[in-house]
């Protein structure tokens, strides 16, 4: 065989991609409160699997070397970590963007001066409902929204760039206008309006969180009237519910185009979700650098670009918007992880994503499935 | 009110508005994409030139009109015309909570 003939049966040389934008570092899946929509995965990390701070350290730097200009410290509760204060003001130093994406549960108030004091960027704090017996009951923690009003009081105190996060599903989703004006009392520069996303620990509990089409348009209605009332004083980003949708998300900005996630056994998915895909193994940071992973890693290639698209996204125009959409709904709704996702108009099986949809908004459990390390 | 008292309400505001970058704003180069990066929560924007220079000169000390001043003498530019595109632009990451005005 000649030389020309192996170049032209490998195909044209894949273009390297960008460095990575953001990651994600779940620190821990250890987390006081155990909400029914949890994005960890059903199978938790052990606290015995966990980094040490000298790999988390380690990694930190590979990352600021790789390009990564956020850097996202979540779990689980990342200020159950002993080290949290450490390891951010070691991000910091690095360069990085820091983030703490926190529940405001289970640890000390003065935890928060150390982690503000090391350099900290921007905080953010769930919150599950804007009424206490509501919020304790989906976070499964009693007096969590008190607490939440005292982190939420020292976060202003220490000067902190607050995001208000709150996830939303068919028993708060009347709340919006609420979380918006309880964001401005809390002086948040921004708030996230996320409605669930249906993997994992939601997708065991969609029929008890699943809104109507009617409250799904509401909430869309009232999210643009919020804008409206707060524009410049207030950033409102929302993440759509996908089922009603016309067209999927874009998600993750694209497979291995945007976004690293790092579990706390040190795992690297290109989302948090990727483990749901079956047959794809994962890299860990134990065994790989962050670069190698990356670039050459064969979960972060499977579904790169286009190539691996299959009818009707191969030839759609919209192939480079919405990427296809995402792969782990494409996994748990069509059985195939290079399949259109099922949220797409598009997709042979959408009518059916729109009937179960419906038939579990129709339901009348209430009965959650709580997070749990026993699993379900 | 006429075009003049507009107008001298409009320098004079130039002279009191003093841009500041708040806590959780970064401007920063990334050494890997050699290039500037403005960092805020959630948001990465990639300023152009023109960007870069202004975002270089907020300091929290000099107004909006000490630093068209400083670019129009740099550039060569029409200091009024420079104020204007420099408060276009301040407007609008403001709207964004990326700066404060």
């Amino acid at each position: 065989m000649s030389e020309v003939d192996t170049l032209v049966r490998a195909g044209p040389a894949r273009p390297e991609p960008p460095p990575p934008m953001g990651l994600l570092a779940e620190l821990t899946h250890r987390c006081s409160l155990r909400c029914p929509y949890c994005s960890n995965p059903l199978e938790l990390d052990r606290r015995s699997s966990e980094l040490t701070t000298a790999e988390w350290k380690r990694l930190i730097d590979e990352a600021a070397a790789l390009g990564v200009l956020h850097i996202y410290f979540s779990g689980g509760e990342p200020m159950l970590r002993r080290d949290i204060a450490e390891l951010v003001a070691h991000a910091h130093e690095a360069g990085l963007y820091t983030n703490m994406i926190t529940s405001g549960v289970g640890f000390q108030p003065a935890l928060l001066d150390a982690v503000a004091e090391a350099g900290l960027d921007h905080i953010q704090l769930s919150i599950q409902a804007v009424d206490a017996a509501t919020c304790d009951r989906v976070a499964g923690y009693q007096g969590a929204l008190a607490r939440k009003h005292a982190v939420a009081a020292d976060i202003a105190r220490l000067g902190l760039r607050l995001t208000v996060n709150a996830v939303v599903h068919r028993e708060n989703v009347h709340q919006i206008g609420d979380f918006v004006r309880l964001a401005e009392d809390w002086g948040a520069a921004r708030i996230e309006i996320a409605h669930v996303q249906y993997y994992g620990w939601g997708l065991v509990n969609r029929d008890r969180l699943m809104p109507t089409r009617r409250q799904v348009e509401t909430a869309m209605a009232d999210v643009e009237a919020a804008r409206s009332r707060t524009a410049g004083r207030l950033v409102i980003d929302c993440v759509l519910p996908d089922y009603y949708a016309r067209y999927p998300k874009a998600c993750m900005g694209g497979w291995g185009a945007r976004l690293m996630n790092v579990t706390p056994s040190g795992r690297v998915l290109p989302c948090h979700a990727a483990e749901t895909i079956a047959g794809l193994s994962f890299d860990n940071v134990r065994d790989a650098s962050l670069s190698e992973i990356w670039y050459r890693g064969v979960a972060f290639n499977a579904f790169r670009g286009t190539d691996w698209m299959k009818e009707p996204c191969r030839s759609c125009e919209r192939k480079h918007l919405d990427f296809g959409g995402c792969r782990c709904q494409a996994m748990a709704l069509a059985g195939d992880a290079s399949a259109t996702d099922p949220a797409c108009s598009l997709s042979p099986l959408h009518q059916q994503v729109v009937a179960l949809a419906e038939a579990d908004a129709a339901s009348d459990r209430s009965d959650f499935i709580y997070r749990t390390y026993q699993g379900v | 009110m006429t075009a003049e008292t507009t107008q001298d309400l409009a320098a004079q505001d130039l002279a009191t508005i003093v841009p500041a970058l708040p806590r959780g704003v970064r401007l920063r180069f990334d050494e890997a994409r050699q290039q500037w990066f403005l960092l805020g929560p959630e948001r990465v924007f990639e300023p152009d030139e023109t960007a870069i220079e202004i975002l270089q000169r907020i300091d929290g000390t000099r107004s909006v009109e000490a630093i068209a001043e400083d670019l129009a003498t740099r550039f060569e530019a029409d200091r009024d015309e420079i104020a204007a595109d420099v408060m276009a632009f301040l407007r609008g990451l403001a709207n964004q909570r990326m700066i404060d005005l």
